[in-house]
């Protein structure tokens, strides 16, 4: 029984069909990179395991128990946790509360104090801030934010979509540092990105995705060398 | 000069008490992003559980609370989960689904007319309550007693209701679901039980300003539109969605009525409040207090 499995999973938006017969696992502990370019069906991807999204075929399972039919807030309590593209914070709420509202599930709500000093240990700079609200944050610091969010869900697996979109590349470094981190304390992590340099250095194994299909898969080192990969998606 | 003190003390009295009949319509709309048409009718059913509970039971009018209020907080409920909440599942992608407004609209039609099968047409007052007519004199000024109860009324719900956002677990998951459904989906909140309660809330409030407003007021089956529309402006004027913004564009209401037929004929003050309306619209389109962010 695997921790996280996807099984042949269809996801359409209305007519147009993104996602074709995808299938992909994840082990407890990995770090894990779904690569890519735009329109590949990276976010899909990631919206179909959290729930915002239903595939029309296949299943999805966590520890063996189906997710694939849950709605999304279900899919949290099970310790499934996204943190989607574009940070998604709770713009005119103060920091403390965007991060107290992401501990809203049962189980992480009677952790939230110990949780909430975790987060600021590891994010010193969202303590600083906690009463400014979100909206007046920069763009890595609400990146920031929205990973703290994730976490204060207490996740057994963090899903982070693009994280890096749209940083300064000093930021891009302290982001892929934090989510070094996460994973070193034994957050199973499935991250989606197009920085794809940097998401497979930090990752166990990678996934490559195009069109809509699993076009490669295999250890992360090993796609680093990749001659296909060196030519699409690194440019050597 | 001391009639217009007078006129705009009462004003404001009455101006909390037009705050707080569309401090509901402006909660439901914060979460939900959706006019309630039936905001009036909500209002007007309310009044009828305020007036029966007092005039049935003889009880001092304000003890009436604890029975409307939960009782419109469940009525709100159930409405938006078995009549609004299918549509608004069926239109999900739409950020502000109009055909949930036809439905609200449906919902005033409906309980309305039941109303007056029911009730008959006739207006209702409770002549023997212990708010009826009282006055408090201060020099030459009289101030109505039944409009200073519920002015105290209005402003304690508004702080009680601000601070429930604030700080309780339930309302940070509201304002977070009024911000981003998806985000706040992703955080583990349930978005549709959030709008049952959203709804049930506003419904409750709207309760506590049918409890105010019986002990002068008269309850027939049409009082809801008087105050629809009124609630409409108030809530444009201090900005959709904005607590302080219904109260303080009640009271702005409630001066230019109270004050205006000292200079004119009465009937021009609702043209002043209009006037004000498009005004606030030319200039300050997100109203008063209402925040363009949020858009």
């Amino acid at each position: 029984m695997g921790f996280l499995e996807v099984n042949n999973i269809d996801v359409s938006y209305g007519d147009v069909q993104v996602i074709f017969d995808l299938s992909m696992h994840i082990e407890e502990g990995e770090v894990v990179s779904i690569i890519g370019g735009n329109g590949a069906g990276k976010s899909t991807l990631l919206r179909t395991i959290s729930g915002l999204m239903k595939p029309s075929s296949g299943r999805i399972t966590f520890k063996g128990s189906s997710m694939h039919t849950l709605p999304p807030e279900e899919i949290v309590n099970h310790g499934i946790v996204h943190v989607p593209e574009g940070r998604r914070l709770f713009s005119l709420m103060t920091i403390k509360d965007n991060l107290i509202v992401g501990a809203y599930n049962k189980e992480a709500d009677k952790y939230k104090e110990q949780t909430l000093a975790q987060v600021y240990e590891m994010l010193p700079r969202l303590k600083e801030r906690e009463n400014q609200t979100a909206l007046t944050m920069s763009g890595g610091e609400q990146q920031m934010v929205a990973i703290g969010r994730g976490l204060m869900a207490r996740p057994k697996i963090l899903m982070l979509d693009e994280p890096s979109l749209g940083l300064a590349p000093v930021l891009v470094n302290s982001i892929f540092e934090t989510i070094r981190k996460i994973a070193d304390q034994g957050t199973t992590v499935l991250l989606v990105e197009q920085d794809v340099n940097h998401s497979l250095r930090l990752s166990d194994r990678g996934y490559v995705l195009e069109h809509g299909r699993i076009a490669l898969e295999g250890r992360a080192d090993e796609l680093l060398g990749n001659p296909h990969i060196k030519e699409a998606y690194l440019g050597i | 000069m001391i009639y217009l003190i007078e006129d705009t003390i009462n004003g404001i009295l009455m101006g909390s008490i037009y705050g707080l009949t569309a401090l509901g319509l402006t909660i439901i709309f914060g979460v939900l992003k959706v006019v309630n048409f039936a905001h009036g009718t909500l209002l007007m059913v309310s009044m009828y559980a305020a007036y029966w509970t007092v005039s049935l039971s003889g009880l001092h009018p304000y003890l009436a609370l604890v029975i409307v209020v939960p009782v419109m907080y469940v009525f709100g409920y159930y409405l938006q989960d078995i009549v609004i909440k299918p549509i608004f599942k069926a239109e999900k992608d739409v950020r502000e689904p109009s055909t949930v407004i036809i439905v609200t609209t449906g919902v005033w039609y409906v309980l309305d007319n039941l109303t007056l099968m029911v009730f008959g047409p006739q207006y209702r007052s409770l002549p023997d309550n212990p708010l009826q007519g009282k006055m408090i004199e201060l020099g030459e000024m009289f101030i109505s007693v039944p409009k200073l109860w519920g002015a105290i009324t209005a402003v304690a719900t508004a702080y009680a209701v601000y601070y429930f956002f604030q700080k309780t677990r339930t309302g940070r998951a509201i304002r977070a679901c009024s911000l981003d459904r998806d985000a706040a989906s992703l955080s583990g909140i349930n978005q549709y039980k959030i709008y049952n309660m959203a709804f049930g809330l506003g419904t409750a409030v709207t309760g506590i300003a049918a409890v105010t407003l019986v002990p002068f007021y008269n309850t027939f089956p049409s009082v809801g539109v008087l105050f629809d529309i009124k609630g409409f402006i108030i809530v444009v004027l201090g900005g959709l969605g904005s607590i302080p913004g219904a109260i303080i564009g009640g009271i702005i209401v409630g001066i230019i009525e109270s004050v205006g037929p000292q200079f004119m004929t009465a009937t021009w003050t609702e043209a002043i409040v209009y006037g004000l309306f498009l005004l606030v619209l030319f200039v300050k389109p997100s109203g008063l207090f209402g925040v363009k962010y949020d858009w």
